[in-house]
């Protein structure tokens, strides 16, 4: 289905763009000013229609992917709990959605498991190994957003959206910026309109996100879960282990 | 007095004189700085009340320095090119540095400045010519590890033999290192941009160093006017849980999420990383023209270039000097206008587009050998201009620079009238003429 009726040529669109392409930057691309949102590369001055857009591409696409970055996962204060908890939101909307954390960036090696985690050194590998054709980033820190939305650009067929708590991100598809708890309630609203017009259903049990097969394996062969029922709570309680990267792995990794 | 009042050193010695006595008056030298107010960004650039003093460059860093609620300055006060660090460190004395100390030489200092900035305070620090180069490794790994910091580099020559005269070829060291580069062309750009630095570093979309240059020895020891806003307010402190990247905080279970170095674990993928990082770097670069367009009024300054028929483009002292060309080519009824290039990266390359279209003639005038401007120049309006460009006039190893060799350029340009000079970018270019050429060897 056509997503847009805005007819000028897009500059920042899913890959592969190449070997080694310009970065949005070197392409004159901009970053928003308040209010708006960059729409494939094109200024938006209403962030709602970016919104729309990315609603439309994670409710459409294959294998649609949140990456919640440390920002997120790791309860710095109560303030990023609460985005959390409203990311959360957000996939509540989003049938079969996976969610694929990014505790950290450090390479992983000797090997990644893209099930497991996302890295910026080498996100394609995540998006190759679960076929990823939509993805959000939110809560990572902008430089490591923007290592992994040039990559992903350059080697990936994937629909890259960066929802930023600060200016947001030339290179990815789709970005808004300045994005507090109250603004991500309102993607989640945001979604929840779009989808309801597209006539997408929500499964009954509201388990409608569908964990990866590490993720299955780590919850007893469960194969989906209500993202809800995930939701931290103010207090220390977000953690690695909360999101199925356990100390262990954490020293394995060092 | 008995011997058991006796007071003595650890070495035996008495003590002969006394403490003196508790004063009541005592005042708490950081009383005037913990008086200070923070002031917003908008305020202290646009607003802000300003009184003019008459003060040297190195002076007007140390009152940049004061109202920008610096947390650590360190310092290796390379001689005798700036007393920056040193007045610096008076502040420390009077409260408005948090932190301050002599590093052992520019290594460790670039390196500790590294390390200050990771760790979320913000940072400054000065240094000159080869002091400048042994500290190169450290200041030139900075934008990769995306670390704001205000750097002033006090040009001196670099070159054997070494000299303490302004000649600002280091500047060409510093232009493709992914940093901010301004270059001040007297005591009131130092000023400004220093403080301006701070806050343009600091933005989460930049997060990169600023180096603040200018020709020193011209800028940083002679006096001029200061045009300066109360120095009861500061700046807002860095806010660092905003950058780019996550600050290093050892303490915290997070901090294994930090900034581990990737590239060094050389795979396929680690060239990738490398590469995109640069591309990012860079970006930055570009995200900060805004900010200097709204903080420092633009990336150049031009007077009199609308239907110029020669254009001076210099930057740094270059440009008082090119000002005064400019006044003495009107006196012969030459229309030439002047593009002072305040900053060096991000480059005004669509300004200077633009304001070249039309012109016949341009003269970029140096304080080095090597004219790294005139190559920024040519590199940039390259198709977009057909002005001739003269590549000098150019002096270094310390030489003034008479405002007459820039007349002369722009006269022999516009009019055919043999230069006494062999402009620079002929000799570079390899195509001396040896007419030219005798023609100088005559003038002299």
């Amino acid at each position: 289905m056509a997503t847009t009726q805005d007819t000028r040529e897009r500059i920042i669109v899913p890959g592969p763009a190449g070997f080694h392409p310009p970065s949005a930057a070197q392409l004159g691309v901009s970053l928003p000013d308040p209010g708006q949102g960059l729409f494939y590369g094109l200024l938006e001055p209403n962030e709602d229609v970016v919104i729309e857009e990315m609603a439309r591409k994670m409710l459409t696409s294959p294998n649609a992917t949140i990456f919640p970055g440390p920002l997120l996962l790791w309860a710095w204060n109560d303030h990023a709990v609460e985005k959390a908890k409203a990311t959360l939101e957000i996939a509540a909307q989003i049938p079969e959605v996976m969610i694929i954390p990014m505790p950290d960036y450090r390479p992983k090696y000797p090997k990644i498991d893209p099930e497991e985690v996302i890295n910026p050194n080498h996100p394609n590998l995540t998006i190759w190994g679960n076929k990823i054709e939509a993805c959000i980033f939110i809560g990572v820190h902008c430089h490591y957003a923007n290592l992994t939305l040039k990559m992903i650009r350059a080697g990936t067929n994937c629909c890259t959206m960066a929802i930023c708590a600060e200016q947001g991100h030339e290179d990815a598809m789709l970005t808004i910026r300045d994005s507090d708890t109250l603004k991500i309630k309102r993607v989640a609203q945001i979604f929840k309109k779009v989808r309801e017009q597209m006539g997408i259903k929500l499964p009954e049990n509201g388990q409608n996100v569908r964990f990866t097969g590490t993720q299955s394996k780590v919850h007893g062969g469960q194969t989906h879960t209500n993202p809800m029922a995930f939701a931290p709570t103010p207090g220390g309680t977000g953690s690695a282990a909360m999101f199925g990267h356990s100390a262990e792995q954490m020293k394995r990794e060092g | 007095m008995n011997e058991t009042e006796v007071k003595t050193n650890p070495q035996g010695d008495p003590i002969t004189s006394v403490a003196a006595p508790p004063s009541a008056t005592k005042k708490d030298p950081h009383a005037e700085a913990k008086r200070q107010k923070v002031v917003t960004p908008e305020y202290m650039f646009h607003e802000a009340p300003r009184t003019k003093e008459f003060i040297t460059g190195s002076e007007a860093a140390k009152e940049a320095v004061r109202r920008s609620n610096v947390d650590l300055a360190i310092a290796y006060p390379i001689t005798p090119q700036s007393e920056t660090m040193q007045l610096v460190g008076v502040l420390y004395g009077e409260g408005y540095v948090k932190e301050y100390y002599r590093g052992e030489e520019e290594v460790g200092v670039m390196a500790a400045i590294a390390g200050g900035s990771r760790a979320g305070v913000r940072c400054y620090t000065a240094t000159a010519g080869p002091g400048t180069l042994r500290g190169l490794e450290g200041i030139a790994s900075w934008p990769g590890h995306r670390l704001p910091v205000v750097a002033m580099f006090t040009c001196r020559v670099v070159n054997a033999p070494l000299a303490i005269q302004p000649d600002n070829i280091e500047v060409s060291y510093l232009l493709n290192c992914g940093m901010i580069v301004f270059h001040a062309e007297n005591q009131q750009d130092m000023f400004d941009f220093t403080m301006a630095g701070f806050t343009i570093s600091e933005k989460n979309d930049v997060t990169l160093p600023v180096g603040v240059c200018c020709d020193g020895f011209f800028v940083t020891h002679a006096r001029g006017y200061v045009r300066m806003q109360d120095r009861g307010i500061k700046l807002p402190p860095r806010e660092a849980w905003r950058g780019a990247v996550p600050v290093l905080d050892a303490e915290n279970p997070p901090a294994r999420l930090s900034r581990d170095a990737p590239v060094q674990k050389s795979n396929f993928m680690a060239y990738n990383i490398h590469a995109v990082w640069q591309q990012e770097v860079w970006a930055a670069v570009e995200r900060s023209r805004k900010y200097i367009n709204k903080y420092m009024g633009g990336l150049l300054t031009a007077e009199n270039v609308e239907g110029a028929d020669a254009i001076i483009i210099a930057s740094g002292s270059a440009a008082a000097q090119s000002r005064e060309a400019v006044r003495l080519c009107k006196e012969k009824g030459l229309n030439v206008g002047l593009i002072k290039v305040r900053s060096l990266r991000p480059f005004p390359t669509q300004e200077l587009r633009q304001l070249c279209a039309k012109t016949k003639l341009i003269v970029v005038p140096e304080f080095n050998y090597v004219g790294w401007l005139a190559k920024e120049v040519a590199t940039a309006i390259y198709g977009y201009s057909k002005a001739k460009i003269i590549g000098g006039p150019r002096v270094y190893g310390g030489q003034s620079m008479p405002v007459e060799l820039i007349v002369d350029e722009v006269e022999s340009g516009l009019t055919g009238k043999k230069s006494t000079n062999v402009a620079m970018s002929q000799i570079m270019g390899g195509t001396v003429n040896p007419d030219d050429v005798a023609h100088f060897m005559r003038s002299i």
